[in-house]
This record gives C-alpha cells, sequence and structure tokens, in this order.
C-alpha cells in the first residue's frame, strides 16, 4: 500500500463504479449483555406474577434464530377479568392520590428503565428481532423518556385542558403491536397513569417478553397493585380484554383491519377508544433537497426497524428531474446496510419478527414483480436460519400497484415519480391512510405548504422517523383518531368534568 | 438588492446541490456506534498508521525537530509489524532536509506553501514557494485555497489560484486545502470541494484544514466532502483523494473515519494514495492501540515519545 | 274570508348555496303545533331527503370546504359573527318559526333564539384564538423545531337534537366550521321548520354555499348513509343508543370519528358547558411537523 502520486491518471473505468467490497470486514461485535430472561413468565395481575387460570402457556422464539427463549402464560377470559378486578380495585386509590405522588411512581420507573436499560435492549432484540443499536439507542432509552415526560404532567394537569377540569377515565385496556414492544407499552402506560387511570395492558404475543420484565421494575418502584397489570395472548385474548365492560376506554395501536373490528366491537358503548393503525406514508423529494440527507433519510424511513414501522416512508415520491439520481444513490446506500444478526452491534436492518410476517412481505413483493415493477436487493448475505428479507426497492411503480397501497410492513419501498407540487400532494394524499409524511426540499415555504396539504397526522420535513414523548404521534383518516404523546395524548386519557 | 455574490452562490449550489446540517450530522452519528473489533480493529489501526502525513508546523521547528520526525516517520513503533507512515509534512524551507532524511524510504516529503496558513501573500510569491519546494524535493504540496476569494463569490479566481498552483506543482500531488471553519456551512464545504477538485488532477487531494484553526477535522466536515468527492468520481471519473486534518488525536476518531470512508467511498478509497490523516499526536495513540490489541493490556502514555511528559 | 289571501312559503333545503326539494320529490307535512300530533293548519310540505341527497350535500360540503378552510381564521371569524348578526336582525321570525313548529312557547323559542345568537358570536370569537388554546410548539429532545397545529376533519355529518331545534342545530354545527369543516345537518326530524328558515337566513349572510348543507327528512332514512358514507370524516350527533351504535358501526368501516351525545334532555343547551374549545377540539386533526435547525 505505497502512496502513489497523480501517475494513475486515466486509469479509471469507463463506468466509475464504487466497490462495497470485502476489504476491510467488521468482526462480529455481539452485544454481551445479560437479558436474564428467565425461563417461563406468568400474567402480571395485581402486583404479583400469576399463574394463568387457563393453565397454559406459549413459547416466545427469537426471530433471529427461531429458537425458544421463553415461555410466557396465556390468559384466557378469566384471566382477563382478573386483571380488570385488580385494576378496578386499584383505580379507587391510584385516581385519588395527589398528582404529585403518582408522578413520582413514573419518575421511578423512567429512573428503572434507564438502570437496566442494556439488559432490555437485549432482551427486547432477542424477543423481537430489531437490531441492539436501535434497541439500545432508540426503543429502551425513548420508553424511559416517556415516562420521565408523563411523570411531571401528573401533577400539573391543570395547565394541560385550559378553561376546564379534566379526570381520569377509570380502567383502560391497551393492545400493543409487535414493532415496538417496549417503547409503545410506554406510550400508552405513562400518560394513562399521569392522569390517574389505571391499565390492562395486553402486549403482542410473538413480543410479550419486556412488559413481562418491566413487571419486575414495576415491582421495584413498589406501584400500587393493579395499577398495571399484564395479560398475554393472541387475538383471543385480546378480543376479551376489548370487549370486557369494565373498560373505560380502549386504546390500541396495531393494523387497520383489527382497528375496525375494534371500533365495531365497542359500537353502542360508552367506551372511549384512540386507535393508532397502519399507514402507507409518502415520502417526497423534490430535486432541490439535499440530496444526500434526503437519500438518507428515505433509508431511515423505511430500513428503520426491518421496515415494521406504522408510519414508514413506504412509498418514495420523487421529483422526475432528479429520480434517475436519486435512485442510483438510493440503491448505493442500501449496499452498504449490514443485515444479519440482530444482537451484533454493527447490524443496521435484523430479523423480521416473525414467519407470518416474513410470508406476508414475500407474498406482496412477489405481487410486485408479477406486476412490471423492477425490484432491486441490496447486495448482502443474508444468514441461513431465521427470518430475514433483503432491503428492497421497486420502481416503474404505479399507484395501482398493490405494493403502493398496501402496508407491507416490511423493508420494502415502492418509488412513484412526480413532476409538480400538485402531483406530489395528490399522489401523497391518494390512500386511505394518513398516518405520516416526510417532505425534502430546500424552500422554506415549500415545507410549509406541503405540510398544510398533506393529510397526514406528522410531517418530516428534511428528516424522518423522529419522534419524542413531548411531540404528538398519530393519524388522520383511516390511519386511526387519537394522538399519543406531548398535551394532545395526554389528553386522550381523561375526560372534561 | 441581491448581491452578484449571492446570485453566484446560488447558481453554483443549483449545480452541486446542498447540504443539510442535521442530516450529515445525523449521518456520521451512525459511524461512530460501528463497532470494531480483533482483526478488524487492527487492520483498521495499522492501515490508518500508514495513512499518516505526520505533520510538525510549528514557528519553532528546526532541521533538528524534522530529523526526529523522519525517524518516527519511518518507524513509528519497535514493533516492526508497524508500517511506516505516509509522507511527513512540514514547512517549504525544511523540504531540502527531510528529503535526505527519507531518502531511502517510500514515505514522501510533503510541504505546506503558497503562504500558509493564511494563504494572505501575492500570487506569485506563493507559486514560488511552490517551485522551491518542489525543487527542494517535495513530493506533494500542500496549498491553502484563498477563502476571501470565494467568500465573495469570486469563484474562478478561486480556481486560477488552485490551477497555477497546480501548474506550479510538476509532478508533485498536491493537496488543497480548504480551511472548512473559516467557510462557515455544510454548502460551502461542499462548493469549495467542487471548485477544487474541477481544477486539480486524479491523484490530488481536498484537505479539511491548516488545522491552525479551531473545528477543523470533523466527521461531518469529512462527510460532506467525502461525498463531494464520490459524486464528482462517478459523474467524471476522476478520483480525488481525501485529507482531515487537526484535531484527529486518538485512535478510536482514526476509525471512525476510517468507517466513514469504508461505507461512503468504498474499498478503493482505504489506502493512503486516496486518503490521509493530517496528524501529529494521533501516530502515538494509533501505536499505542495497536500495542494494546496486540498484547491486550492497556499501556501507560510514558513509552510513547510525545506523551512521554505526562503525568 | 281574508282580504288579502297570504303567500304560503314552499319549504326547502339549503344545500350547495341553493334552495332544493328532495331529489326524490317526497316530502312530509308538518302541521302547527309539530308534526306528530298533526291537528293543526298545514306549516308546510318539508323535503323528505334520501341518501342521494345526502350523498349531493356531501359533494356540496367537499366542494365548498377546501375554499373554507384556507380562508383566514380572521375571515372565517367575521362570517361566523355576520351570521350572528343575520339571526339577530330576523330574530322574531325565526321565534314564530319555532312556536310555529311547536318547538316552545313565544317566550321560550325568544330565549332560545338570543342564545343562539350568543353561541354564534361566541364561537366568531374562537376563529383566532382555538389553536393557540389547542395547539403548540413541542420541545423536542434534538435539533428540530416542532409544532402541532389543529386542522379541520373534512365533512362533519351533524344528527341535530329534537331539543331545542335551533338551539341545539347551531351549538352542533357553530364548533364544527369555525376551525374551516363543512358540514352536512340532518334536522331535528320532529321539529324541522326552523332549519328551513335557518338556510333563508344562511342565504343571506356571507357563509360561502356549502359550507353548511341542511337536510330535513326521516333519520331511519338518513343515518344509515351518514354512518357509512366514507367521505364524511367525522359525525356529531345527538342520538339514542341504538342511533349511537348504528353509527358507531357503519363509522368502522372508515374509522370514522363519531361523537355521540345521547338524546332525551341529556344536553342542556342553554348552558355554558354546551360550548367551549373542546368541542372544537372534537373535530379537528392534529397535525406535527419536524423541521431541523441547521444551517
Amino acid at each position: 500500500m505505497t502512496s502513489t502520486r497523480p501517475v494513475s491518471r486515466g486509469g479509471s473505468p469507463s463506468v466509475p463504479e464504487l466497490i462495497f467490497g470485502d476489504l476491510w470486514q467488521y468482526d462480529p461485535a455481539p452485544e454481551t449483555a445479560d437479558p436474564r430472561i428467565k425461563l417461563r413468565y406468568d400474567l402480571f395481575i395485581g402486583g404479583k406474577f400469576v399463574a394463568p387460570k387457563s393453565g397454559k402457556y406459549f413459547s416466545s422464539i427469537n426471530p433471529a434464530n427461531e429458537q425458544i427463549i421463553t415461555e410466557i402464560a396465556l390468559a384466557n377470559k378469566n384471566d382477563v377479568d382478573a386483571a380488570y378486578s385488580a385494576a378496578a380495585k386499584a383505580f379507587t386509590s391510584w385516581s385519588k392520590l395527589p398528582g404529585r405522588e403518582r408522578g413520582k411512581y413514573l419518575y421511578r420507573i423512567a429512573r428503572l428503565i434507564q438502570d437496566r436499560a442494556r439488559e432490555f435492549a437485549v432482551a427486547e432484540t432477542m424477543d423481537g428481532g430489531k437490531p441492539i443499536k436501535e434497541s439500545r439507542d432508540f426503543d429502551i432509552p425513548m420508553a424511559a423518556a416517556h415516562f420521565f415526560y408523563h411523570a411531571g404532567w401528573a401533577d400539573k394537569l391543570e395547565y394541560a385542558v385550559p378553561g376546564a377540569n379534566i379526570i381520569p377515565l377509570g380502567v383502560v385496556g391497551q393492545v400493543i403491536p409487535w414493532n415496538f414492544p417496549l417503547l409503545m407499552l410506554a406510550w400508552k402506560i405513562a400518560p394513562a397513569l399521569a392522569m390517574g387511570n389505571t391499565v390492562v395492558l395486553k402486549p403482542a404475543e410473538t413480543t410479550s417478553l419486556t412488559a413481562l420484565k418491566l413487571g419486575e421494575i414495576l415491582q421495584e418502584a413498589e406501584l400500587p397493585p393493579g395499577v398495571v397489570n399484564f395479560i398475554c395472548g393472541a387475538g383471543e385474548t385480546g378480543a376479551a380484554l376489548v370487549a370486557h365492560p369494565t373498560a373505560a376506554k380502549i386504546a390500541f395501536t396495531g393494523s387497520t383491519d383489527v382497528g375496525k373490528i375494534i371500533m365495531r366491537q365497542l359500537a353502542g358503548t360508552d367506551k372511549k377508544l384512540t386507535l393508532e393503525l397502519g399507514g402507507k406514508a409518502a415520502n417526497i423529494v423534490f430535486d432541490d433537497s439535499p440530496v444526500d440527507q434526503a437519500v438518507e433519510g428515505v433509508v431511515n424511513g423505511i430500513f428503520f426497524n426491518q421496515g415494521h414501522v406504522c408510519c414508514a416512508g413506504s412509498r418514495l415520491l420523487v421529483q422526475e428531474s432528479i429520480a434517475e439520481l436519486f435512485v442510483e444513490k438510493l440503491k448505493r446506500r442500501i449496499d452498504v446496510l449490514r443485515v444479519g444478526n440482530p444482537l451484533d452491534k454493527n447490524t443496521d436492518v435484523g430479523a423480521i419478527n416473525s414467519r407470518d410476517q416474513l410470508d406476508k412481505i414475500c407474498e406482496l413483493v412477489d405481487s410486485g414483480t408479477a406486476g412490471g415493477a423492477e425490484m432491486y436487493q441490496s447486495k448482502c448475505d443474508l444468514p441461513t436460519t431465521g427470518f430475514y428479507f433483503k432491503p428492497t426497492i421497486f420502481t416503474g411503480v404505479t399507484q395501482s400497484h398493490r405494493i403502493a397501497k398496501e402496508e407491507i410492513f416490511g423493508p420494502v419501498l415502492s418509488i412513484l415519480t412526480f413532476r409538480t407540487l400538485e402531483e406530489a400532494v395528490e399522489k401523497a394524499n391518494n390512500t386511505a391512510f394518513g398516518l405520516s409524511a416526510g417532505v425534502w426540499t430546500d424552500k422554506g415555504s415549500r415545507i410549509l405548504k406541503m405540510s398544510t396539504l398533506l393529510k397526514a397526522g406528522v410531517v418530516w420535513a428534511n428528516t424522518f422517523n423522529k419522534f419524542d414523548p413531548s411531540s404528538p404521534f398519530g393519524g388522520y383518516k383511516e390511519s386511526g383518531f387519537g394522538r399519543e404523546g406531548g398535551r394532545q395524548g395526554l389528553m386522550d386519557y381523561g375526560k372534561i368534568a | 438588492m441581491a448581491s452578484p455574490s449571492r446570485s453566484r452562490f446560488g447558481k453554483l449550489f443549483d449545480e452541486i446541490g446542498t447540504v443539510d446540517q442535521v442530516g450529515i450530522d445525523e449521518r456520521v452519528a451512525k459511524f461512530t456506534t460501528r463497532s470494531i473489533k480483533k482483526g478488524s480493529k487492527l487492520w483498521g489501526l495499522k492501515t490508518a498508521v500508514t495513512m499518516v502525513d505526520l505533520t510538525t508546523l510549528e514557528g519553532k521547528d528546526t532541521p533538528g525537530k524534522v530529523a526526529s520526525l523522519c525517524q518516527k516517520a519511518r518507524r513509528p513503533s519497535s514493533d516492526p509489524d508497524v508500517p511506516p507512515v505516509a509522507a511527513v509534512c512540514i514547512y517549504s524551507f525544511l523540504v531540502k532536509y527531510a528529503r535526505q532524511w527519507l531518502a531511502d524510504t517510500p514515505i514522501k516529503v510533503a510541504s505546506v506553501a503558497t503562504a500558509f496558513p493564511s494563504g494572505q501573500a501575492p500570487l506569485e510569491t506563493r507559486l514560488e514557494e511552490v517551485r522551491m519546494a518542489v525543487g527542494d524535493g517535495a513530493d506533494e504540496i500542500d496549498m491553502v485555497i484563498n477563502r476571501g476569494l470565494f467568500l465573495a463569490g469570486e469563484f474562478q479566481a478561486v480556481q486560477d489560484e488552485i490551477a497555477a498552483v497546480v501548474e506550479a506543482c510538476g509532478d508533485a500531488a498536491l493537496k488543497v486545502i480548504l480551511e472548512v471553519s473559516e467557510l462557515e456551512t455544510f454548502d460551502n464545504i461542499r462548493a469549495a470541494s467542487f471548485l477544487a477538485m474541477q481544477v486539480i488532477r486524479e491523484g490530488d487531494f481536498i484537505k479539511t484544514s491548516t488545522g491552525k484553526a479551531s473545528g477543523s477535522a470533523t466527521l461531518a466536515n469529512n462527510q460532506v466532502m467525502l461525498e463531494a468527492i464520490r459524486d464528482f468520481y462517478l459523474a467524471t471519473g476522476k478520483a480525488i483523494g481525501m485529507k482531515p486534518a487537526g484535531g484527529i488525536k486518538n485512535s478510536k476518531m482514526a476509525l471512525h473515519f476510517l468507517v466513514a470512508v469504508k461505507e461512503t467511498l468504498g474499498d478503493a478509497w482505504l489506502n493512503n494514495s486516496r486518503y490521509r490523516f493530517g496528524a501529529s499526536s494521533l501516530l502515538n495513540d494509533l501505536v499505542r492501540a495497536i500495542d494494546k490489541e496486540k498484547s491486550g493490556a492497556y499501556q501507560a502514555p510514558y513509552y510513547y515519545t510525545e506523551a512521554a511528559e505526562s503525568y | 274570508m281574508p282580504s288579502r289571501l297570504p303567500v304560503t312559503k314552499t319549504p326547502k333545503v339549503y344545500v350547495g348555496g341553493q334552495f332544493i326539494r328532495s331529489e326524490s320529490g317526497r316530502v312530509f307535512p308538518v302541521r302547527e303545533g309539530g308534526n306528530k300530533n298533526g291537528s293543526g293548519a298545514l306549516l308546510g310540505n318539508i323535503p323528505q331527503c334520501t341518501r342521494k341527497d345526502l350523498r349531493n350535500a356531501v359533494e356540496a360540503a367537499a366542494k365548498a370546504g377546501a375554499d373554507w378552510a384556507k380562508r383566514t381564521p380572521y375571515n372565517r371569524g367575521q362570517i361566523i359573527y355576520r351570521l350572528g348578526e343575520m339571526l339577530e336582525a330576523r330574530s322574531g321570525e325565526m321565534a314564530d318559526a319555532i312556536v310555529l313548529s311547536g318547538a316552545g312557547t313565544k317566550a321560550a323559542a325568544t330565549k332560545e333564539v338570543a342564545a343562539s345568537v350568543d353561541r354564534l358570536i361566541y364561537y366568531a370569537g374562537w376563529a383566532d384564538k382555538y389553536e393557540q388554546v389547542l395547539g403548540n410548539t413541542n420541545p423536542v429532545a434534538g435539533p428540530f423545531f416542532n409544532f402541532t397545529v389543529a386542522e379541520p376533519m373534512g365533512i362533519v355529518g351533524i344528527i341535530a337534537d329534537d331539543e331545542a331545534p335551533l338551539l341545539g342545530l347551531i351549538s352542533q354545527i357553530a364548533p364544527v366550521i369555525v376551525s374551516g369543516n363543512s358540514c352536512v345537518a340532518l334536522a331535528s326530524e320532529q321539529y324541522p321548520y326552523p332549519a328551513i328558515v335557518l338556510g333563508e337566513m344562511l342565504a343571506t349572510s356571507d357563509l360561502p354555499g356549502g359550507v353548511v348543507n341542511l337536510l330535513t327528512g326521516f333519520r331511519k332514512e338518513m343515518l344509515p348513509t351518514f354512518a357509512t358514507h366514507t367521505h364524511i370524516r367525522g359525525i356529531s350527533a345527538v342520538v339514542n343508543n341504538s342511533e349511537k351504535k348504528e353509527l358507531q358501526l357503519g363509522a368502522a368501516d372508515s374509522i370514522k370519528r363519531v361523537r355521540a351525545k345521547v338524546s332525551g334532555g341529556d344536553v342542556d343547551w342553554m348552558a355554558d358547558r354546551a360550548q367551549g374549545a373542546y368541542e372544537i377540539r372534537d373535530f379537528i386533526e392534529f397535525k406535527t411537523t419536524w423541521h431541523p435547525i441547521g444551517a
């Protein structure tokens, strides 16, 4: 490796291309912290871990290698009953506790999560397949941040609703998805508790682990028994939770299809409802955008958490004049994404959460190729066991393709082009969803115009997939209603007295 | 009223694009989370050593100081496994001494010229200095661009000056210092990178800083310039080298910079004909880290020459 | 035989700024003192609107809504204030309409009209303020400017209360349109006549045609379409429990926002509690925008 003076001039290949080869390989860098996973987890009801009345347990597997990591208690109707009883009993005193004191419990929880952050990150990654760098740098710290943020609201509720008096609803039933298990739990529990509600929460059946580990933290924080209860299981358990007469409110995050089922289930009742459902976000790139940062934002928008993100920027709308350049840059960028063992600190894209989800992604991708769209996949190798999918982009996509309309919930980007602002807005809004959108341009006034015209609850301008406890999140149209985070999200856990 | 300089910047930005600061900061933060272990770490550290332009640029420099610098450049460590550095980088009047000391080595003699670090001297004086340094045996010339002209929007004049230096260099390679901290914005760093690349030759370099101003070689500055090099290469086929200088103090930072090179420009830039570190104290830390990797034991600083005065 | 025969008015509904009859041609007679006990003189043949009329009204609301939402809040405030002026100026006529329809005594009707005027003035004042109360900037942990604004939902369907056929209707319409929504309202089935008169007043106000569309007819026929029309994004309804369930079931198909109050005197329209920024909040969407702070 000696230095050469500029004598190599003219030695370049005719079509210059970058070489992302194996000259410098990163050695495996597995995160080794002990996730402290028990062989078996019971339900968390009334402040205790209790065996399920169902008598049944189900296995939770690591999607990265398909190995069983623990057994989880399956809650049946009676277990759901028990959880609601515990929550109803706890509500009486919890709701009367001074906000200052409720807040202190939430602060404790936040701090205990921070203390055990690495342990939780490893558990989250093993349970769900997401890269350790995301669980370590995003999921767990953000979950703690949500508790910390809402803790401060508990004794300041009168400032959240000027001119009115807000009171808690009662027992809140909550059902959360598998894409951000602990974080979604924090989004749900923290505002509910700050407001003075008590909670029965069901984590997703493939990712119950960190909720149950949090049960240990709730015990350590000496949270009064019954204020938070975790019941586990799949759709049947969820249906029992949603239908339970004690629930004053249901908060659900998940697919639009299930959201509709829940709405029908609750029709005619007095239960309050908030829904955070699917999306098919448009990430709109104008030709004056800072291109490399836009590429980065698009990559972050669709490959973050393997694309298992309801607000993922799954539709790229790029202005025709830079489409070719942009797609080239995008391909080069995804070629250096590292796909593989989620526990490796250098992994950018981890494992698909379950075989079911992998099958769904494959099915939609096949529909894209069958429909004539052109597919490009990153040049990475995939592990031989576990559920993985290569970062994938489709060009030549039209609005009628299923991959342009349906939520894929995987690392698959559909690219469409536009010529004018009006066309971009029309295409972006041409969907039943309305959760999020991205805009990339150097022109400030255009950003604000786009932000006004896009029918989406969150608009990221010259950035994407940013979250904060103080920032309300939630959808327009069939992406659901209600907000999570910020003052707006807090208010959805109370009623005007 | 729009000033003519503004509209020139506007035209330039239209042509080459702009950079979002927060986006760049986020991008480079990802490089710092790469975990480089074991064999890959050793490879990275040794490669970094081969990329060092071992530098002394002080008013008190003497031929004697350069002599010991050259000795260290040839043999950074008693461990024969540690390779020599890429070049020594010195003031022009010391080139002839360094040339002697490095006569039988592949190590380059690099000279700052063109009224380093300010560049504030008449062009003819600056060119004369370049010619003198090359005449004394410099393999490489590190020049500074005229930031005043750049910020005034006199792009043609900036390029004319660089072109004149290129000519004065003859066969010597040129490294064009943008002095990024004086350019204020990432947009300007990208713009200046392009202006320079358009008039230098394949195998020449663009370089962040003189090391004499604060806020010089950051990962973000480096990234903006790497992306400029990449875009320029893909558009023209002309491969330009990169040299961050000033502020890269330890091996951990050096590895982050190499990660950025690997993931932005790829394998073809992971060598010292296309990537250099302008540094003085970095070399000691690289050697120290190599020793630690090989022995498994953390090493006291006083084993390493320039840190010997520390506690 | 009177020396001069008065000219009677043909009741028409107000849709898209036009006075129309139902596309079906159907009417139902309303007699003085209320349609349910039809002993009095004929007050008029009220249009018995159909689901197709509702569809047309939704289209009118969609057409008008886009422009209405773009008006400045100041302008929307002035227009709603002007509505108040129109109602005040014709308060006698409106009170008579309430009395004639059988919804109340003269004294009660006069009070209801006055309260209706006050309610309009109240919401007119909110037009350029509710966003300051309901929205905010968010201090996120990063180099971003982040703000949450309140935006209109779009088209809102209103099922009006039979109690206080004018005040109830206005109390439901005003918080919906103040934020830039447009609406399609089904007037009280029992006392539709005040809504007919209200339409005539809207036509003489500055409110762009199509922002408020008033239909009359039978709930039983109309409710399913209100529930399932996917372009209607929100429902404000004062209904009984089974109607509420029907609305919520239909709404599920398109994740429609339903705010249902239970009828039967549950709502005291005269009270201050029947108005407020949180009534507006029920029919807005919060949009949060992020932007980097950099150079």
